[in-house]
């Protein structure tokens, strides 16, 4: 595992980047490592777009990632995904909800939601793996669980083993919840495989 | 959370939980606040603990003289607010630092640079210097915690109430954080009378305030050989002064700096200052916001960078520190892509939706207040014409009554939340009804204080501690203040709001509507089943009507020329608007909008 790491969280307020950030901050902490992670409450939470810095290493002082540096990008939103890339560099990886929720200006028909984000991500040479979130929750019978597919893709590619992400989301989600969440987050992963590892 | 500790536990926790456990651990007695974002979390989490009495407060000056009454009792007392509730607190804060303190009184204020969640940016150590009081300030959540316990040692050493300055990233920041030993105070509680010290008439303040002086020189002192305040030295070619999470962002630029990293902000160290400045070639203050103390270390008589290098706007961010020193931009692979903006939107199901949709129709000026509601001001929505402070709704709305006398007749409102009222509404409400305007006043009250989270607030029926407790009719209250003109009205029936609206801001006299309907996201009515509508798209003709509301729920589809003749529609149409059930909560605004049927009762959900 690489020693340090900076894991950048964006999305849409209400979509539940709190929870997702927060599991894999366990489970990185499971391994041994100092963290911080920063986020922003307030008015900032009500649909609006929401970043979680986590970063991770021996001794953490600065708890935001600086532009440039994220390894990893995890997007609740499609287009949010587009909004975080100066944080990212050459060879970062993105995992990407194809999930997209329309802002105002969208919403109310005075513009067009981009299209082809995860091309234009790819064109700019980064690891891109796409996850269909919301039908992954859906099919678990909770749409909210959505936010867990992205962990779980996440979990494919760094090297904390299944059971320690398995342990976490076993600690941290309700009980009535936690079967949903669970098959979520192996689908999630299932679906990531395949994808280059990220040597982290 | 309720927890003793006998070997130190590792936690993984929110700066706003540390100052919890802090506060725990330092064993504080009685907590009292008014929730602002970033600092609300501390009591909603020393909640959880025993041996502890926490309240929110109707505003932060109330707040601050609950916790002074209970240092003056004898025991520890906290009082948590945000940047600008230290403003509403400035009161008693000047004064309860000439009595003293008998228990440890320790005042969280939390900054938020950049404005996440503000509406403005204010460097609260300039209230330390001008209230003569020591401030500290830590840097990270594990820091928070040892600090507060600092700060209560402090306060009962030097007879002082402190203040412990936080920020967005210290409160909303999580890291590492080890529990520690309980630290009792050593202050017997109980009624003692000391006139002298508490009665701040002008003889006895008088003497208070050399009392102050007195006290702010030994601190001077104790600031030079305090362990909240360390040099570590690395190349001395370049020596960084910082304090808070500027020390982070510094340390992290610049790890091969030697750093002399203050805790406590005022009074500063001015002989470990010096002595660091002689050895280091040359010296920068690194510190967000106000030049607070390179202001003082230049009137010291030392040389040295500061606000020439580092922005006095914003947060600062390790990248922003690297650049400012080094003039040079770290490198990126990426530039920015233009992008449709995403702001904060009113949730579907809002309440203050309704009434915005009606203020906008009305063409009215609208006074605005802090909360949810602010967001009215954004489009579709549009109505909202100013917003200064907690409470101001009222008496900028007066102001301006009484600047255009006749002609601002029928053109007037204020708004504000319930919570709002009561934090310092009512005192403007009193001034309008007394000094005699035909403003109109309207009272969101969605019965909780739902931007910082949902706090129950004296009209939310519980306390902070979950005890049910007595909710104020504002009907009554209103009436008693003298305001003859008082209705209620549900916000969610666009009709009968207009009406209401119409009526009473045509009227000559003082009037207030009330639009009660509660917030979406309260546990009751989150319990209360839901049947979402649904979008009957064949009988929708692309009027918009409804897309004039901007909830989050209904959405725009375009349609080719084609598409539009396939259905039948008429050549002007350009599209449909659809429904997305998921996030509709069947509030009904829109299908009181909709002329064609194309908005239809769906099936129930849970």
């Amino acid at each position: 595992m690489k020693n340090s790491g900076n894991i950048l969280l964006c999305g849409v307020g209400g979509q539940g980047i709190l929870l997702a950030s927060e599991l894999i901050a366990f489970a990185l902490l499971a391994s041994g490592m100092d963290a911080k992670k920063s986020e922003v409450h307030g008015m900032a939470q009500r649909g609006g777009s929401v970043e979680a810095h986590l970063r991770y290493g021996k001794k953490v002082y600065s708890p935001l990632i600086e532009p440039g540096t994220a390894d990893v990008l995890i997007a609740l939103e499609t287009m949010e995904a587009m909004r975080y890339l100066p944080y990212l560099h050459q060879g970062s990886t993105v995992i990407i909800n194809t999930q997209k929720i329309m802002p105002p200006a969208v919403a109310t028909g005075k513009t067009e939601y981009p299209a082809d984000i995860i091309s234009e991500l790819k064109k700019r040479g980064l690891k891109v793996i796409p996850i269909d979130g919301f039908e992954i929750a859906r099919k678990a019978g909770n749409v909210k669980a959505a936010n867990v597919s992205l962990v779980g893709a996440l979990s494919s590619i760094l090297p904390i083993p299944e059971k320690t992400f398995i342990k976490v989301i076993n600690d941290k989600i309700p009980a009535r919840f936690l079967e949903a969440n669970l098959e979520v987050f192996r689908a999630g992963r299932k679906a990531a495989k395949g994808n280059e590892g990220l040597k982290m | 959370m309720t927890q003793q500790e006998s070997s130190p536990e590792t936690l993984w926790l929110s700066g706003n939980e540390a100052l919890a456990l802090g506060a725990h651990e330092a064993t504080v007695k009685v907590a009292s606040g008014y929730p602002g974002t970033p600092s609300t979390e501390i009591l909603e989490n020393l909640t959880g603990y025993d041996n502890v009495y926490t309240e929110w407060a109707p505003n932060e000056k109330v707040g601050l003289e609950v916790a002074i009454g209970a240092s003056f009792a004898g025991v520890r007392a906290l009082a948590t607010m945000k940047h600008v509730g230290l403003n509403v607190a400035a009161d008693p804060l000047f004064t309860a630092s000439y009595t003293g303190v008998r228990g440890g009184l320790v005042i969280i204020v939390a900054d938020d640079p950049t404005m996440h969640s503000s509406q403005n940016e204010q460097d609260s150590r300039n209230y330390a210097w001008a209230a003569k009081l020591p401030m500290l300030e830590p840097s990270d959540p594990a820091e928070a915690k040892e600090y507060l316990k600092q700060a209560y040692e402090i306060s009962e050493e030097f007879d002082t109430p402190v203040l412990l300055r936080s920020c967005t990233r210290v409160a909303h920041v999580k890291g590492i954080v080890a529990s520690g030993p309980i630290t009792a105070s050593k202050v017997t509680p109980g009624i003692e009378k000391m006139p002298a010290k508490f009665v701040m008439l002008p003889a006895n303040a008088r003497q208070r305030r050399l009392a102050v002086a007195e006290r702010m020189e030994k601190l001077a002192l104790m600031a030079d050989h305090s362990s909240l305040n360390t040099i570590e030295w690395g190349d001395k070619k370049r020596g960084i002064i910082a304090a808070g999470t500027s020390y982070l962002y510094a340390k992290e630029a610049f790890p091969e700096a030697s750093f002399l990293k203050l805790g406590l902000v005022n009074p500063l160290p001015q002989s470990l200052i010096k002595e660091f400045a002689s050895k280091v070639k040359e010296l920068i203050v690194i510190e967000d916001l106000d030049p607070f103390l390179e202001t003082q270390i230049k009137a010291m008589g030392i040389k040295c960078h500061g606000k020439d290098m580092i922005p006095a706007i914003g947060e600062l961010t390790t990248a922003v520190v690297r650049t400012g020193v080094s003039g040079k931009a770290g490198k990126t692979d990426f530039a920015p892509v233009e992008l449709v903006p995403r702001p904060p939107n009113m949730c579907a199901g809002c309440p203050h939706r309704g009434l915005f949709y009606n203020l906008n129709r009305l063409k009215v000026f609208v006074s605005g207040d802090i909360g949810c509601y602010t967001l009215g001001f954004l489009p579709p929505l549009s109505a909202m014409d100013s917003c200064v402070c907690m409470g101001a709704s009222i008496g900028v709305a007066h102001g301006m009554a009484k600047a255009l006398g006749d002609e601002g007749k029928g053109k007037i409102v204020a708004v504000l939340g319930d919570s709002t009222f009561i934090h310092s509404g009512i005192t403007g409400l009193i001034n309008t009804v007394y000094n005699k305007d035909y403003s109109t006043v309207i009272i969101l009250d969605n019965r909780i204080t739902a931007m910082t989270g949902h706090q129950p607030n004296p009209a939310s029926g519980s306390t902070l501690m979950g005890e049910p407790a007595n909710s104020i009719n504002f009907e009554e209250l209103c009436r008693a203040i003298g305001v003859k003109h008082v209705r209620t009205v549900n916000p969610q029936n666009i009709k009968e709001t207009h009406d209401a609206l119409k009526e009473e801001i045509e009227r000559d006299e003082p009037s207030v509507v009330i639009t009660r309907f509660p917030c979406v996201l309260i546990p009751e009515e989150k319990k209360r089943k839901k049947i979402p509508l649904h979008s009957n798209t064949d009988n929708c003709t692309g009027c918009t009507a409804c897309l004039r509301i901007g909830c989050p729920a209904i959405h725009w589809e375009p349609l080719t020329a084609e598409e539009v003749a396939a259905r039948g529609g008429k050549k002007a149409q350009k599209g449909i608007s659809r429904i997305d059930e998921v996030m509709c909560v069947g509030c009904g605004l829109c299908k009181q909008l909709c002329k064609f049927d194309a908005i239809v009762d769906g099936e129930e959900k849970s």
